[in-house]
């Protein structure tokens, strides 16, 4: 018999010996949420403007660097970003809708076309959209599109700039979950501040492999 | 020999950390007086305790979460076979290849073969409890494969020659200056005015894994979850080592228990709550990684998946204990369990040491070649409130103890000292009422034990067992009025009373531990 066969033959007959004694064994449920009495959260109350400000104190609270702006200072904001971390050379991905004219003199954008990761380890930063925002836990999600690029690109760099806009945030994580279904086959990597350890005294760092800076304009209003 | 359940195989001994060398209560005692251990274990295990009561506190709909995760492991459990092979086909579908190990020699042999053929004699590593429960790296290195452990924490456990002694946090146990020790010592290149600060340590770690990630060739992890019905990996991580991990390598190995599959992808709606809140203690953990077999031009152009089992069917077989699957790795039990903050990780002899170590370790071994883990408990309830999959982890323990003293009886026919003393423990336990009426019997104990703070030994026929196990003495008082005393408020975990289950007692008869001293010292 194969392995396969073999641990497949112990599971059946495992199971054949006996049901688990005690409540919470009713009928088969496929997923969470659908068995009997039990409901949790699947969807926020906040209204937009809240649901943005929630998203920016949450990813504030996790040590990003936040900035609003209006779709109409969007440019303008990333520029801003740019000068202040004094960043030159971005890599960006093929899809990345950017306002170059905004960006400071001398900014060099770098289109990701398969760079080695010793060529991303020689950028400054990263400039990318984003697929899907939790405001109830400051996550942003990526979702390998052609605005947010392949996943190699957002974690090299040590700085990552990252835009969202006001369409793609949500309240809670059930509602993200639900948005990314169609999705789930993608590489997807949900990014909540930047990278920290607590493996020292459980004391939390910032910034261990992944981008040591998270930056996220947050585009509304 | 390892025993089977219901005939079942159980892990094999020989291979990987699922026993240790000593029995728990030797070790335990050994444990017991390292005072920087305990000192670092109840430093870190405080901080984290209040972290996580604090983002659990925000949730209002925690305990349906909570039994939503139980309702979700239940059902995968109940048709394993079935979500297994769907995940199977799927992964499958996207250009992955899985692979099934009937225990860990034949997960150690496959995955060795798979790092072999690709020509590269080193890999780098994501911390995974499974690829540490099988000795994965012990296999490789007698493969000629170096492996790279890349979580911090676990980097100091391999630079330290250590074992790791807590599931999220494997270093639990060093602290600042023995960390900086460590580095100085192991880490080639290092900045010999290496400071203690975490920043800087950290930062040492960043410097010395950042050439191996950028030229790394084949990376190999586990698996927090696995959704059948897409074929997708979930990865839960905070540093980046493990987005490195499954991104830049060009050949990814994922070692997964079976226990791992979830039937749907809603399902990481609940999963993705609890599980950070109740490891971290944070909102949501800095990276989560998902893939799904192969994605053209982004990340690894080889996926394999190997599908562990070590022991897992016998676990399943049994009803009361399969629960003990259910565990999402989380720490929380470990984190609020009396018991394990006073002798830490390695008093447990296994990969997954605390509550859920004790529970855990003997089914996939077998309970004889575990025997003394399911007593290392005070049956607290400490662990089954924190747990935010509701495994009722007291009652699989009573439960292991009674099969330990049945698989005992059956070897020898007439019943030893030591049956008769657990078969009592185990009679006592089941029931809360006869429990607490033993507690305060225990005021017998106390009277035995006041002068060296110990009950050094029963007279016979008790004496077998006290000399291995030098029992603690119980309490002066409750944990709550111990608590009470000690932060002048309630405690927080238990502040929030948990749903109780239809028929289970109430807490505070349930949940009345024994701590070592009524006070800490
Ligand atoms: S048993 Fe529960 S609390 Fe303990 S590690 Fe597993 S999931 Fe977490």
């Amino acid at each position: 018999m194969s392995a396969r066969e073999e641990i497949l033959a112990r599971i059946r007959a495992g199971l054949a010996g006996g049901e688990p004694p005690g409540p919470g064994q009713g009928p088969d449920s496929d997923g969470a949420g659908s068995g009997p009495g039990i409901s949790f959260r699947a969807q926020g109350h906040l209204e937009p403007d809240a649901r943005l400000d929630l998203l920016a104190e949450r990813l504030a609270d996790y040590r990003a660097l936040v900035r609003r702006a209006s779709p109409g200072e969007r440019g303008a904001a990333i520029g801003a970003a740019l000068a202040d971390r004094g960043a030159r050379r971005l890599v960006v991905p093929p899809g990345l809708d950017l306002d170059r004219a905004a960006l400071p003199a001398g900014t060099e954008i770098v289109t990701d076309d398969g760079l080695s990761a010793a060529e991303l380890d020689a950028v400054d930063g990263v400039i990318t959209g984003a697929a899907v925002a939790i405001a109830e836990t400051g996550t942003i999600v990526l979702d390998g599109s052609p605005d947010q690029g392949r996943r190699a690109i957002t974690l090299v760099p040590d700085y990552h700039l990252c835009i969202v806009c006001a369409g793609q945030v949500v309240e809670i994580v059930p509602e993200a979950v639900a948005r990314l279904a169609e999705r789930a086959d993608r590489p997807l990597t949900w990014i909540s501040g930047p990278s920290a350890t607590s493996d020292i005294e459980l004391k939390r760092v910032e910034g261990v492999h992944g981008p040591r800076t998270l930056e996220v304009i947050l585009v509304g209003r | 020999m390892t025993t089977a359940y219901l005939g079942m195989p159980t892990a094999p001994p020989g291979v990987g950390h699922l026993r240790g060398a000593d029995r728990f209560p030797v070790a335990a005692r050994r444990a017991l007086a390292n005072t920087q251990l305990r000192h670092n274990l109840a430093m870190a295990t405080a901080t984290i305790r209040a972290k996580r009561a604090a983002v659990v506190g925000e949730l209002a709909d925690w305990e349906e979460l909570r039994a939503a995760g139980r309702a979700a492991k239940a059902g995968a459990m109940r048709q394993l076979d079935r979500y297994l092979t769907q995940l199977e086909t799927a992964v499958g579908a996207h250009g992955g290849v899985v692979h099934w190990a009937r225990d860990a020699i034949e997960a150690n042999q496959i995955v060795s073969d798979l790092v072999a053929a690709t020509g590269s004699r080193e890999a780098v590593k994501v911390k995974s409890m499974a690829t540490d429960e099988i000795g994965l790296n012990q296999a490789l290195a007698a493969a000629g494969i170096t492996a790279y452990e890349t979580d911090l924490a676990e980097l100091i456990v391999q630079l330290g020659h250590d074992r790791p002694s807590h599931i999220l946090v494997p270093a639990i146990h060093r602290n600042r200056a023995e960390i900086r020790e460590i580095f100085l010592r192991e880490m080639a290149g290092v900045d010999p005015g290496l400071t203690d600060e975490p920043a800087a340590l950290a930062e040492a770690a960043r410097v010395y894994l950042r050439r191996r990630f950028l030229s790394a060739r084949v990376g190999i992890s586990g698996a927090n979850f696995a959704i059948a019905e897409t074929g997708t990996i979930c990865v839960v991580e905070s540093e980046g080592n493990g987005r490195m991990c499954v991104t830049l390598p060009e050949v990814l190995i994922t070692v997964m228990g079976i226990e791992k599959v979830l039937p749907s992808w809603a399902d990481l709606a609940v999963f993705l709550q609890l599980l950070p809140r109740s490891s971290t203690g944070e909102r949501m953990n800095p990276y989560t990684s998902m893939w799904t077999g192969v994605t053209p031009g982004d990340g690894p152009q080889q996926f394999h998946l190997v599908l562990l089992d070590n022991g897992r069917t016998a676990a399943l077989a049994d009803p009361v204990g399969r629960q003990a699957l259910h565990c999402i790795r989380c720490s929380a039990c470990l984190n609020v369990c009396p018991v394990y903050e006073r002798v830490g990780g390695h008093a447990y002899g296994s990969v997954y040491p605390g509550p859920i170590g004790a529970v855990l370790s003997p089914q996939l071994t077998g309970v004889e070649d575990n025997a003394t883990l399911p007593f290392a408990s005070s049956l607290c309830g400490a662990c089954y409130d924190a747990c935010p999959v509701k495994i009722d982890i007291p009652s699989v323990l009573v439960h292991l103890r009674a099969r330990h003293v049945e698989e005992k009886r059956q070897e020898r026919r007439v019943p030893g000292a030591e049956a008769i003393m657990m078969a009592a423990a185990s009679w006592v336990m089941a029931r809360p009422g006869r429990f607490a009426a033993a507690q305060r019997a225990d005021r017998l104990g106390r009277a035995l034990g006041r002068r060296r703070g110990r009950i050094g030994r029963l007279p016979p026929p008790l004496a077998r067992w006290t000399q291995a196990r030098d029992l603690p003495v119980p309490p002066a008082q409750t944990f709550r009025q111990w608590w009470r005393d000690e932060h002048g408020k309630p405690p927080p975990d238990t502040h929030r009373e948990p749903h109780r289950e239809h028929g289970k007692p109430p807490p505070d008869t349930h949940r009345e531990p024994h701590r070592e001293h009524g006070k800490r010292s």
